[in-house]
């Protein structure tokens, strides 16, 4: 009944054994895509403080955001901000219950990886 | 050890009975980020290279600039919230405590910043 021994009992095994799925690997990259997004949230921030301030301000920001990490930076955060607005849509049908089971699941796990290139693609044609 | 009850030892080891009000506030941002982020992607994103005087014509127009501000107030919002989820499953104890504080006061800082910022411009 009641464990005694509570505390120094062995932890049954989670990440180390399991083979990551796309259930798993989904899931994760949702929080850290999320989380990511911070580093291109400052950045547009300091851009926006920068062109307030004086041109001066501003071709220094700019001439960061626009370099060659810059760039980087800012075509992996469009694909971040892509993949967890997919992925937050699939949550959001989740949340009624609705395509929890298996197939389903990675049917919407694969709609939002491959959605989530294919926008990242169509926003870098419209927009650079 | 031995002198607890079975019932004494399983008391107070159920769910937290908290955080609906978390998960509701956090979606409520999300869908409203998901109409926010394309309208911010396709505003911001052509203006990201353009000259000074360029993004300052351009976000001296309300429609962009109310975009803008609303992206970020919601999305600041949003992150705060996740990152503060992100914090409570890894990070326990005083640092748990810590690093919340800083996310959120960061989260409104950012948020403050870029409002007025973008105040200044459209004003």
């Amino acid at each position: 009944m009641a464990d005694v021994n509570r505390g120094n009992r062995p932890l049954s095994p989670h990440l180390t054994i399991y083979r990551p799925q796309l259930t798993s690997v989904t899931s994760i990259l949702t929080r850290i895509t999320g989380n990511a997004l911070i580093v291109a949230a400052l950045l547009i921030v300091w851009w926006f403080l920068a062109a307030s301030t004086s041109p001066e301000a501003f071709a220094r920001a700019d001439w960061w955001i626009t370099s060659l990490l810059g760039d980087v930076v800012m075509a992996l955060s469009l694909w971040a901000i892509w993949y967890h607005t997919l992925a937050g849509i699939r949550h959001l049908i989740w949340d009624n219950a609705i395509g929890l089971d298996v197939p389903v699941a990675e049917k919407l796990g694969w709609a939002v990886v491959i959605g989530s290139f294919v926008l990242t693609l169509i926003t870098l044609i419209i927009v650079a | 050890m031995r002198y607890l009850t079975d019932r004494k030892r399983a008391e107070g080891l159920g769910s937290a009975k908290t955080g609906t009000a978390h998960f509701w506030s956090m979606k409520v941002s999300a869908v409203a980020l998901l109409f926010l982020i394309p309208l911010f992607i396709f505003t911001f994103g052509p203006m990201l290279g353009q000259p000074h005087d360029a993004v300052i014509a351009y976000y001296s127009k309300p429609f962009p600039a109310i975009v803008a501000v609303l992206t970020l107030i919601v999305g600041f919002k949003h992150f705060a919230e996740g990152a503060q989820v992100l914090i409570e499953d890894y990070v326990h104890g005083l640092a748990q405590k810590i690093l919340i504080i800083l996310v959120i006061c960061l989260s409104y800082a950012a948020a403050a910043a870029g409002v007025f910022a973008i105040a200044r411009i459209a004003l």
